[in-house]
């Protein structure tokens, strides 16, 4: 099925359903997948980051710090 | 607040809705967008005047707890449900545009909320972006492969009466 558009104007109250041309589709789809692949690297980045968080409270508790300690240190 | 224009997704479904020739008459504007994917990509992209470019973006995603979240070049306002979700729920966001038609770099604020109605994780989204482009905006374009059926956008435009005051 074709990709289309809606193009509303909104100085004339007139909508249009447009089917994209090649290079419309080409455009919309890479920017698309782009985003995808920016959101799955800050994503895995955050979840390093978090990983990395509780690597970092086991090892403080493990010695022998209290939560609250470590809470206080790291938060 | 008044509706300048609104448009629902046909049957057909729509990968871009595209709101041109806004009038400057107004002080703001607000844009509300009800949003399901035909296929499992989520992210819901903005086009201002037809440009993807300039853009800057901060934002908090209550997703998995993750922190602020600081990205440059990413045109990213929001997350729909797709059709991994649960059928028949629609994500949706609003975005505020201050000063839209005034001559320095445009500041717009997203809420987005991706719905599921069930245990999956979802997105929930809150952004402050910059496009640094003096232009009076004329031209909002949201993208997102595929919108489905039943997909809606309104555009408002948001007056300041001359005291300051919010016309009707």
């Amino acid at each position: 099925m074709a990709l289309m558009k809606i193009v509303v104007n909104c100085e004339t109250g007139v909508t249009e359903e447009i089917e994209l041309t090649p290079a419309e589709v080409a455009e919309v789809e890479a920017a698309q997948a782009q985003n995808v692949i920016d959101q799955a690297a800050r994503e895995a980045a955050e979840t390093a980051k978090a990983t990395a968080k509780a690597s970092a409270q086991a090892k403080l508790t493990a010695l022998g710090l209290t939560e609250a300690e470590v809470a206080a240190l790291i938060g | 607040m008044q509706l300048i224009s609104s448009v629902s997704v046909g049957v057909g479904g729509a990968a871009t809705i595209d709101f041109t020739s806004i009038p400057g008459t107004y002080t703001d504007l607000m844009l509300v967008l009800s949003a399901r994917a035909t296929s499992t990509t989520a992210t819901i992209t903005v086009a201002l005047n037809g440009s993807s470019t300039s853009f800057t973006s901060i934002y908090l995603n209550g997703a998995a707890g993750f922190a602020p979240t600081s990205a440059t070049g990413t045109t990213l306002v929001g997350y729909a449900s797709t059709s991994s979700h649960t059928a028949s729920t629609f994500g949706n966001l609003s975005i505020f545009i201050p000063n839209y038609a005034g001559s320095a770099n445009k500041t717009f604020s997203v809420d987005s909320v991706q719905e599921n109605n069930g245990a999956a994780s979802v997105n929930t989204t809150i952004f402050t972006n910059l496009w640094s482009n003096t232009a009076a905006i004329t031209q909002v374009t949201l993208s997102l492969p595929n919108f489905a059926q039943y997909s809606s956008a309104s555009l408002y435009g948001i007056l300041k009466g001359s005291g300051g005051a919010t016309v009707s």
